[in-house]
């Protein structure tokens, strides 16, 4: 017992390091699970109330550049009412976001990332403004990811700039869908996967959301398509897709509240159990 | 000339605060990152207690991942890099005296301190980047990025040397 304890006395500062280093591993390792521990990630309240000070600071610089874009959009919303107005109302297409099932909750992008391998991005709404973790987040140029952590006034998103997490997406044309996945390194691009040879795919095919998962609705913009290639050990073309956001500057953005979510959710866990 | 424990905790603030407002946001071509904050743990007296200094390695680790959303990644850098610093410092022939002291250049010398920041430097960033990545895969890629990150980090702690320690 007395070897023991001199042991342990002796090589104390070992032990000490092994016991941290398996800590900080395994919060690495179990991450997924270690989601549900609210206070280790940004959407916690002090980090959230630290990230939105140095917000305001920032935007204060791109307040021309925020303009310049708002304007667009406004150019391009326009145009697009001028044309359903002369088209008639009856033809707006059933999946467009104006039906009564999806909302639009309008947030603020207050910390964000492009340069390591698993990117976040964190918001200012959360709990007590209806956000919940599952919900799509999205921008006037296409996707931008999905709400994971949810604290009363703030809440953590993956975005699509994250290797943990694919995209249910279609090339917009043919209808033929596949998982698009962030390519690792470089913030504009992307890969679609699982699309057979027998598709035709022409540079600058747009790809858009499948709305086959619950997070989005159908026909979101991701991105165009820049090469078609092959991939390495299986039968399916590989598609480089340039994301249509620049998530390098990403101010607002729109978490999309979709209340037929619980009623799919019902009846698809019905089928899983058979 | 050692600080007070008040000094120790105004400084990690401050060095956590400069790392999330200013650090993380430099942001070139997804290569550049660096990570001021291993300051603390090199600024910390040389004869602090083992187990001290892997428990304020483990803190300073946890809440830079709170803040970045990196749960244990820094956290397992930082412990890293504290139980490698009384290796480091015993590698050189230190007196009594110097022992008393906060490892600055003001205190202990030019050479001996480019030495011992940059063998923590390239410590940590080699062991943050390829516990990101977890694998050798893109190997050359994450060599880049630490190497460069490195050069960085070191130009950071060089500066604020100037600024803290000055004359």
């Amino acid at each position: 017992m007395k070897n023991l304890l001199n042991f342990l006395l002796k090589f104390h500062h070992f032990i000490l390091f092994v016991i941290l280093e398996v800590i900080s591993i395994t919060f690495i390792v179990r991450y997924n699970n270690f989601q549900k521990v609210k206070f280790l990630n940004s959407s916690n309240a002090i980090s959230g109330k630290v990230y939105t000070e140095i917000n305001s600071v920032k935007e204060f610089f791109t307040l021309k550049k925020q303009n310049e874009k708002l304007a667009i959009e406004n150019t391009n919303l326009r145009k697009e009412l001028l044309s359903i107005k002369q088209a008639g109302l009856n033809v707006l297409p059933v999946h467009q976001l104006d039906s009564s099932n999806v909302k639009l909750i309008p947030a603020k992008v207050i910390n964000n990332s492009v340069n390591k391998q698993y990117n976040y991005i964190t918001l200012n709404k959360g709990y007590r403004q209806g956000v919940r973790p599952d919900m799509g987040v999205m921008c006037s140029d296409g996707v931008v990811g999905v709400i994971v952590n949810v604290s009363q006034n703030y809440s953590t998103a993956l975005s699509v700039l994250n290797g943990r997490w694919s995209i249910n997406s279609k090339l917009a044309n043919s209808n033929y869908f596949g998982p698009l996945k962030w390519e690792g390194k470089n913030p504009y691009l992307a890969i679609l996967n699982e699309i057979p040879y027998h598709v035709q795919v022409q540079e600058e095919d747009e790809v858009v959301t499948s709305g086959y998962s619950d997070i989005f609705p159908e026909g979101i913009l991701i991105g165009r398509v820049v090469k078609v290639g092959h991939s390495k050990g299986e039968n399916f073309q590989e598609i480089w897709v340039q994301l249509s956001t620049d998530f390098n500057n990403l101010n607002y953005v729109d978490i999309i509240q979709n209340s037929m979510n619980i009623e799919k959710r019902q009846i698809e866990k019905l089928t899983e159990n058979e | 000339m050692n600080k007070g424990p008040l000094w120790y905790i105004i400084s990690f603030v401050v060095i956590v605060l400069i790392q999330v407002m200013l650090m993380n946001n430099i942001q070139f071509s997804g290569f550049i990152n660096p990570y001021f904050y291993i300051l603390f743990i090199i600024l910390l007296p040389i004869n602090i207690p083992r187990y001290l200094l892997l428990i304020l390695g483990f803190v300073l680790g946890i809440t830079i991942d709170i803040f970045s959303n990196t749960p244990g990644i820094h956290a397992s850098a930082t412990v890293f890099i504290a139980f490698l610093r009384p290796y480091i410092i015993n590698s050189y022939n230190l007196d009594d005296q110097e022992r008393m002291q906060i490892p600055s250049i003001a205190n202990i010398g030019v050479k001996w301190f480019v030495k011992y920041v940059v063998i923590m430097i390239i410590a940590h960033h080699f062991f943050l980047f390829f516990i990101e990545v977890f694998s050798f895969s893109g190997f050359l890629h994450t060599l880049l990025r630490c190497i460069l990150s490195s050069i960085f980090t070191f130009v950071f702690i060089l500066i604020s040397q100037f600024l803290i320690f000055r004359k």
